[in-house]
């Protein structure tokens, strides 16, 4: 098999975007304090330490909730608009979905400050978990459209005409019809909502209450030498669930596509 | 027979785009009835408003003696089956047939023999239990048409339903057609843009063009006697000819240049005729060569051979004949003994005055 | 009225199902976003905030010359980032559209978000580790004899955040000029091999000028977010790599001048908005220039009058600020006149093609 330049680079690109993802796992079972090499030997110790963390536990179960919360909300708005979009036209369609859209290109640290004066400042509102879920359903929502965009604009639209014309009204041809058929796409953009609020720090660090989430304890953590392995293990973990998340969505969005009938053609964005 | 839908001035505007330019039509209980036309005359747009898709900008629309005004899709008598078929994906073959059963006060034993009998009715017996996606062209075609039957509409609407299939499925299909809407009587409304299609199917036809019903009249009355140069160019082939007619009375006399007078018959205008200039139409099967050795009493005309296509069955001529500025075409079987005359034979051409259609501007 | 009740029904659905989002939004965006710009007009009294207008925050923003410094490494690292992202990006989009079995061009794209979506801290944190005195990179290279002793360049300085960023950026510039890609129209390529242009003079006449919009889309979708970033100049930049965006964040909660904090955060937009368009402007009046003296002189002239007329316009745009003197009037009134020099251009080009 010939090799060509460009594949080379494709591929040392790969490396590139690899690297750091592979030193995880090497660091998490090093039995060493210090984040360097040479290697010292093999330890499972970082990983038990995790278990009997309480502050991190807390954290997990804020980010987990806070996730999960926004992947809903996200997800419920995100299916509206996709679904606005890909009816027909109505007053100023491109201008409302822009601006639906805009936190994808928006500094998150202009969203989190503009939260955080107006929350704060001018509401006088105390900052807790639902600060943080208001953010993340802000810029998880974007992603959600760019998701099911595809799903409903792959869909026939004589689909849902063809269940009104045998007898369903239009809320009941939306669940017995479009419903099941963009259903992995919701799935994808559950998992995909989630995958970003879990992982969110600089809105978080912004907005969130007297209880840190995971990123923000892992913050904190970065600045203590003698954590980091913890936080290595921990890192390998996240990674490892992140992958089986993302590939759980990857397959549902392929599910859907192959209902559709349609060609894969692309990836999430 | 009497009248299942109505329509008087039925107009539908889309913003400023003109869609229905008040159509007034009638079709009949049991009738096989096409919309014909090319793509953007409004014919879809005519069927969805039908089946309730689209509102009326203006006029009614009556089904079976009741307004349809308000009437959503899913309360009128009509079931369609859409042009990609629309067949349910993640539901099996039954579960499609039986889409529509969902709210019908019926068991499920009677509901599964239901769907039974519709697979049995389109040749798809013991399907039920397939995959929908699996299926092929064909058959997608026939699940969707026993869905929309086992309702028992009034009216069927058939939105092209021939045209995702290859040539030879889509002449099976249209033969199973014909037998299947005699078989269960119901009124079968299709929309279709290949004149051929509409021709072999139906018992009548409207004509679409802008919005408008440009003829409406059975198969061989709208090939025969087209009212106007656009249903003549829409459906077959026609030659053009510029006559005039010089008396109107019981019979019609016209002049055309290169073929002189001929008397004609008043339904030789089905889009009336006026004195003076007119388009004269021929179709190029009334027209023939005189092969060597045949005898004729009909009228002939000297030509010249200026054009041969060969198409195995049949060849199709242009010829010129003094007088006439557009070589005519002439369509011959190629029967036995018949050559196939070279480009500059010089010939004769045999026709008749009941080749003639006088055409409306 | 004449028009169908359907129409107005599609678009009425429409509204009713856009409007939560839409809603929420508004709620959530736009009246914060006001907020912030109302907020950056006020001033910090101790813990209360006091209403009264004034523009005191961005005459500090202007006087102090620090504020102007690190907007000024802000943009400069967002450019060398979005630079070298896409640079690093295109060929790789190319080689998954053109060189890979269709079949696996999404396992290559799942492969390439991969990355993006695992902790963003502590991958940045990684970089550290790959960067850092003993980290793999010196370790390696000490181990293999090339060096004597560690680099130091590698970490804490700007190299470091550029370094990071552009991996941190990797998706956003492969997948929209990955899409762009896509769409070409394969017989395009075909149809100009075919008329006698080769490989190479392809690629420049039929599949790059296509491509634009996607490197365009991947040029903003970097740029922008990488001027709000603070955890990667925190970590990675040391004392001399510190960003715009640290300096709002510590204004926010460590100094607790949240106005102050807002109008940097305002300005820092407006200047990365601003140079995006001014690129953008002059990017289309090169196109035109080249596209208008294509053929006629050779593409190394047009290179070099090109140049020259990007040259004359920094020129002209540096000694107008000098003229202009040293008020915060001057300044808004420069970046006011870049804005509306950029959007001549782009008006005046739309109008000459029609």
């Amino acid at each position: 098999m010939r090799i060509s330049v460009l594949g080379i680079y494709a591929i040392l690109y790969l490396i590139f975007l690899y690297a750091p993802i592979v030193l995880l796992p090497i660091f998490a079972f090093n039995d060493a304090t210090i984040i360097a090499f040479p290697l010292t030997g093999f330890t499972t110790g970082w990983f038990a330490e995790l278990a009997t963390n309480t502050a991190l536990h807390g954290a997990v179960r804020n980010s987990l909730f806070i996730a999960l919360m926004s992947a809903v909300i996200a997800t419920g708005l995100g299916t509206m608009a996709a679904r606005a979009g890909a009816t027909g036209e109505f007053p100023f369609k491109r201008g409302i979905i822009g601006f639906i859209m805009l936190p994808l290109v928006l500094p998150e640290i202009i969203i989190a400050v503009a939260l955080l004066v107006i929350l704060v400042q001018i509401l006088g509102m105390n900052l807790s978990n639902w600060t943080v879920i208001g953010a993340h359903v802000l810029i998880c929502t974007p992603f959600s459209i760019a998701i099911l965009n595809g799903a409903f604009q792959n869909l026939d639209p004589s689909m849902e005409e063809a269940a009104l014309d045998l007898g369903e009204t239009r809320l009941s041809a939306f669940r017995l019809v479009t419903l099941p058929l963009v259903m992995p796409g919701i799935i994808s953009s559950l998992l995909i909502s989630f995958t970003i609020s879990l992982d969110e720090f600089i809105i978080a660090f912004f907005l969130t209450g007297s209880n840190p989430t995971m990123p923000v304890y892992i913050w904190g953590l970065l600045r203590f030498p003698a954590s980091l392995p913890v936080i290595m293990a921990l890192g390998t973990i996240l990674v490892t669930l992140s992958i089986i998340l993302l590939t759980i969505a990857e397959y549902f969005r392929r599910r859907g596509n192959a209902r559709a009938g349609i060609k894969d053609t692309g990836g999430f964005l | 027979m009497t009248a299942l839908i109505h329509l008087t001035g039925v107009q539908k505007y889309y913003g400023d785009y003109h869609a229905l330019r008040g159509i007034d039509l009638e079709i009949r209980k049991g009738e096989f009835f096409s919309l014909l036309g090319p793509s953007g005359c409004g014919k879809t747009t005519l069927l969805r408003t039908i089946a309730g898709f689209e509102t009326v900008s203006s006029g009614t629309l009556m089904i079976d003696g009741k307004d349809m005004k308000g009437v959503p899709a899913n309360l009128r008598p009509t079931n369609m089956v859409f042009q990609s078929y629309a067949i349910f994906p993640h539901l099996s073959v039954g579960e499609n047939v039986g889409f529509g059963l969902r709210k019908y006060p019926m068991t499920k034993d009677e509901k599964a023999r239901a769907v039974g009998e519709a697979l049995e009715m389109v040749g798809l017996g013991g399907y039920g239990a397939r995959a929908a996606h699996a299926l092929s062209g064909g058959q997608r075609q026939r699940v969707a048409l026993a869905r929309a039957l086992i309702l028992k509409p009034k009216v069927l609407l058939l939105d092209e339903p021939l045209s995702a299939l290859d040539k030879k499925m889509r002449e099976q299909m249209q033969v199973e057609l014909i037998k299947l809407q005699r078989q269960v009587g119901i009124t079968f409304i299709l929309v279709t843009h290949d004149q051929e299609e509409a021709l072999v199917m139906s018992d009548r036809i409207a004509v679409m063009f802008e919005g408008e019903i440009g003829q409406l009249a059975d198969p061989e009355t709208l090939y025969r006697r087209p009212n106007s140069r656009r249903v003549a160019e829409f459906i077959g082939k026609m030659n053009f000819l510029p006559g005039e007619v010089t008396k109107l009375g019981e019979r019609i006399t016209v002049e055309v240049p290169g073929l002189g007078t001929s008397e004609i018959g008043k339904e030789q205008a089905p889009g009336g005729a006026k004195l003076g200039r007119s388009l004269i139409g021929v179709r190029p099967e009334t027209l023939a060569i005189q092969f060597e050795g045949e005898a004729t009493d009909r009228r002939v005309a000297d030509a010249t051979v200026d054009e041969v296509v060969y198409y195995g069955d049949m060849t199709y001529y242009d010829v010129r004949i003094a007088g006439i500025e557009k070589p005519l075409t002439i369509s011959m079987k190629n029967l036995i003994g018949r050559p196939v005359l070279d480009v500059g034979t010089r010939t004769r051409v045999i026709w008749d005055e009941r080749s003639l259609v006088v055409l409306a501007r | 009225m004449a028009w169908g009740s359907n129409l107005d029904s599609d678009a009425r659905r429409g509204l009713m199902l856009v409007s939560p989002p839409l809603v929420y939004a508004v709620l959530l965006l736009a009246l914060p976003l006001a907020a912030i710009v109302l907020f950056s007009f006020w001033s910090q009294d101790f813990v209360t905030v006091n209403t009264t207008f004034t523009l005191n925050n961005y005459q500090r923003i202007w006087n102090e010359p620090i504020y102007g410094l690190l907007l000024q490494r802000s943009l400069f690292v967002s450019g060398a980032v979005t630079l070298v992202t896409v640079v690093l990006a295109f060929p790789v989009a190319y080689y998954i559209s053109f060189h890979v079995d269709p079949k696996r061009k999404s396992l290559w794209l799942f492969l390439i978000t991969i990355p993006f979506w695992t902790s963003y801290l502590i991958r940045v944190f990684l970089w550290k580790v790959i960067l850092g005195y003993n980290g793999v990179i010196n370790s390696g290279l000490l181990s293999a004899g090339v060096i004597d002793e560690p680099l130091t360049f590698i970490l804490y300085n700007i190299n470091a955040v550029i370094i990071t960023l552009a991996h941190a950026f990797a998706p956003f510039a492969v997948l929209p000029i990955f899409v762009a890609l896509e769409k070409i129209d394969r017989s395009l390529l075909e149809a100009s091999q075919d008329l006698g242009e080769g490989k190479v003079m392809t690629f420049f006449r039929v599949t790059l000028p296509q491509a634009m919009p996607g490197v365009a889309a991947a040029l903003v979708i970097v740029s922008i977010p990488t001027v709000g970033d603070y955890v990667t100049p925190e970590l990675m930049g040391g004392a001399g790599g510190k960003l715009i965006a640290n300096m709002i964040q510590t204004q926010f909660l460590q100094l607790n001048n949240a106005p102050l904090g807002a109008a940097i955060a305002l300005v820092a937009m407006a200047a990365v908005v601003t140079a995006i368009l001014v690129i953008y402007a002059q990017g289309k009046l090169l196109i035109a220039v080249y596209s208008e003296l294509n053929g006629t002189r050779p593409v190394f002239d047009i290179f070099i009058l090109c140049v020259t007329m990007l040259f004359l316009q920094v020129l002209v745009a540096a000694a107008l600020l000098r003229t202009l003197g040293g008020t915060l009037g001057s300044g808004v009134a420069f970046f006011v006149g870049l804005v509306l020099y950029s959007i001549a251009i782009l008006l005046l080009l739309k109008n000459r093609r029609r």
